[in-house]
């Protein structure tokens, strides 16, 4: 079984910030949190069945620190598109690069976290199914390989709807596929020496200003500050006296 | 002239409530052509209460699909706007709307912005707000082109009637491309489920200061009392505590009430993300220095086990007293 997991490297959450052409800054970069509980669970799936977890992962070459880290808790091998010209990139072109290169590997699953937390997105799992033709199951709590296809326990605002589909397929996954590994200092030895695919636009196939800032389909027109909160106005008293400040407070604000 | 199509979501026969507001953005912007968009099992019976809100609506019955519910939607949508061509989709930013949403884009290559909290509408293009970086940021963001798909939150506008009803278009859609094949083989429903946070006006919200499992009978009460839903921090949720559904936060979900009572949460960046845009904060924590401290409104520092049974009987009294 080959699994495929798409990592993004995302700035370290509580210190983003805009650089000065108002891009997301990519300096200091971590595994993306959603997609470290998708490739825990491929880990599981191989460790238990046999096969190879691949990553893949489009970014700067900051984003070998957290491909490295991926390497570390027990994929196989990862495929890092990396570019100058990719520096800017809509979703939409987000959703080019990544199909070009999943066109040209061979998997059996591949999975893709919900969403980003420097996007918060959630778009591009389903994308790249639709252009890709691949049975789309979403929101997983639960991966059960099938012969030929996959099980998935996908979440309902009720409880869960059973998915199944035949392979290759796309999963997203969820938090409750369960908490990642951290890595053992052996796996950060090996790592070392995994193989790091580097691929470029070229290698893909893609044309330059297709993608990036000359291709980008939308804009940051501006940004600011929200509203500042006024800082919290502090009760310390005894339980009751805490009570009746907490209803006069709300009172005054008519929340009851 | 712009066309715009608000898509709505169906359950059961009855339209959200993020529908009825995107309904009522749809109609807000541009002055162009717009119309709220029902594609779906019951599409047909929820057509009159959508009517309400929206210029136009139209209305693609399917009956029940046998595979998951965006990709029969997605499809369908695909093919009536390579049919007629609309410039701006408002979808809803919920689990269903993102696979919709996501599907269109791999289906038709038409751009997309996202997480949307708000929009304007300003020569003649739609500018999108977005709440980014943990709260720390609000970007405004545009098409480079006049079309896309604009994916807003639940709560960001007012639903609001329209002065007139709109008019219902059945629209007969057999034969679209299908997407690959995926059964749903089952529907499980979990007994008691809780009360649902997304659109939720009232949040009380519980940490691990809860304790245990048991511990959270105490926030469903105040929650009961305040007619609100219960959220969670990721830490109970992953103890079992409660479900995965309450869970507030970058892996959980975002929400926006007019009141979020935090009970016990230490208000990490991760939890904060997903609560940032509420009305108004309570934080109850024995730690003054909590960093929950720095986004709420009110701090009570004290024992929850003290305070949360005394101000659930204190609401519940002052009810009385109002009935
Ligand atoms: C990738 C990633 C994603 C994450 N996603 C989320 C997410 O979506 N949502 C989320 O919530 N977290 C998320 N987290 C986890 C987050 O970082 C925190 O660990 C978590 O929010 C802490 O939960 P807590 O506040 O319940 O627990 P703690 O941080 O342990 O805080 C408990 C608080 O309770 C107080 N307390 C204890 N006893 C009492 C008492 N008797 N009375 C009053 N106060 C008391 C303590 O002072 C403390 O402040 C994520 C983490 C990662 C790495
Ligand atoms: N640049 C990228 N490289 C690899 N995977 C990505 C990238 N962008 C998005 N993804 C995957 O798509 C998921 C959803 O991203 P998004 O739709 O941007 O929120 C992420 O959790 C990743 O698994």
């Amino acid at each position: 079984m080959h699994i495929v997991v798409l990592l993004k490297a995302v700035p370290v959450v509580g210190t983003e910030r805009l650089d000065p052409s108002a891009y997301v800054q990519r300096a200091q970069l971590e595994a993306n949190g959603n997609d470290e509980y998708v490739l825990e669970k491929a880990l599981k799936l191989t460790e238990a069945n046999g096969g190879e977890v691949s990553l893949l992962s489009m970014g700067p070459p900051a984003a070998l620190d957290a491909l490295r880290k991926a390497l570390a808790m027990g994929a196989t091998r990862a495929y890092h598109v990396t570019d100058d010209a990719i520096a800017g990139s809509c979703i939409r072109a987000t959703v080019a690069i990544l199909a070009a290169a999943l066109r040209k590997l061979e998997f059996d699953l591949l999975f893709v976290g919900a969403d980003t937390s420097d996007g918060l997105g959630g778009v591009v799992a389903p994308a790249l199914a639709a252009r890709l033709g691949l049975p789309y199951l979403s929101y997983a709590s639960e991966i059960e390989p099938l012969d030929g296809g996959v099980r998935v326990r996908r979440l309902s605002a009720a409880g869960y709807d059973v998915l199944e589909a035949p392979t290759p397929a796309l999963v997203m996954g969820t938090q409750v596929l369960g908490e990642p590994r951290y890595p053992s200092l052996r796996g950060i030895m090996q790592a070392r020496s995994k193989e790091v695919v580097t691929w470029s636009l070229a290698d893909l196939g893609i044309e330059p200003p297709s993608v990036g800032e000359s291709g980008a389909t939308t804009r940051l027109t501006g940004s600011k500050a929200p509203p500042a909160r006024s800082g919290a106005q502090v009760v310390r008293a005894s339980p009751e006296e805490s009570v009746t400040a907490v209803i006069d407070f709300l009172a005054a604000r008519r929340l009851i | 002239m712009v066309t715009v199509w608000a898509v709505g979501e169906v359950a059961d026969g009855k339209p959200s409530k993020l529908t009825l507001e995107l309904a009522t953005t749809a109609r807000s912007l541009g002055g162009g052509e717009t119309a709220t968009l029902l594609v779906g099992e019951g599409a047909a019976a929820a057509a009159a209460e959508v009517a309400a809100f929206s210029t136009r609506v139209m209305v693609v019955e399917t009956g029940a699909p046998g595979g998951p519910v965006a990709a029969s939607m997605a499809t369908r949508i695909a093919a009536l706007v390579s049919q007629r061509s609309p410039d701006l989709l408002l979808i809803g930013a919920t689990p269903d709307g993102k696979d919709v949403a996501g599907a269109l884009v791999g289906l038709t290559d038409l751009p997309i912005l996202v997480n949307g909290s708000g929009m304007t509408w300003e020569d003649g293009a739609p500018h999108v707000e977005m709440s980014t970086f943990g709260g720390r940021l609000v970007t405004r963001s545009t098409f480079t082109g006049s079309r896309g798909i604009i994916l807003i939150r639940p709560s960001s506008v007012t639903a609001e009637q329209a002065q007139q009803t709109g008019e219902v278009e059945a629209i007969p859609l057999d034969a679209v491309d299908e997407l690959p094949p995926v059964r749903v083989t089952d529907r499980v429903a979990k007994a008691g489920a809780a009360a649902s946070i997304d659109d939720a006006r009232v949040i009380v919200g519980g940490g691990r200061g809860v304790g245990d499992a048991q511990g959270f009978r105490l926030i469903q009460d105040l929650a009961d009392a305040l007619g609100g839903a219960v959220g969670a921090t990721r830490a109970v949720v992953d103890a079992g505590w409660i479900a995965y559904g309450q869970q507030i936060g970058q892996t959980g979900k975002i929400v926006k009430p007019s009141l979020y009572l935090a009970c016990g949460i230490s208000g990490a960046i991760q939890h904060k993300v997903g609560v940032q845009t509420a009305g108004t904060i309570v934080a109850i924590n024995k730690d003054p220095d909590a960093p929950i401290a720095e986004f709420a409104d009110l701090l009570v520092v004290g024992d929850l086990f003290q305070i949360v049974p005394a101000l659930t009987e204190a609401i519940q009294a002052r009810r009385r007293g109002s009935s």
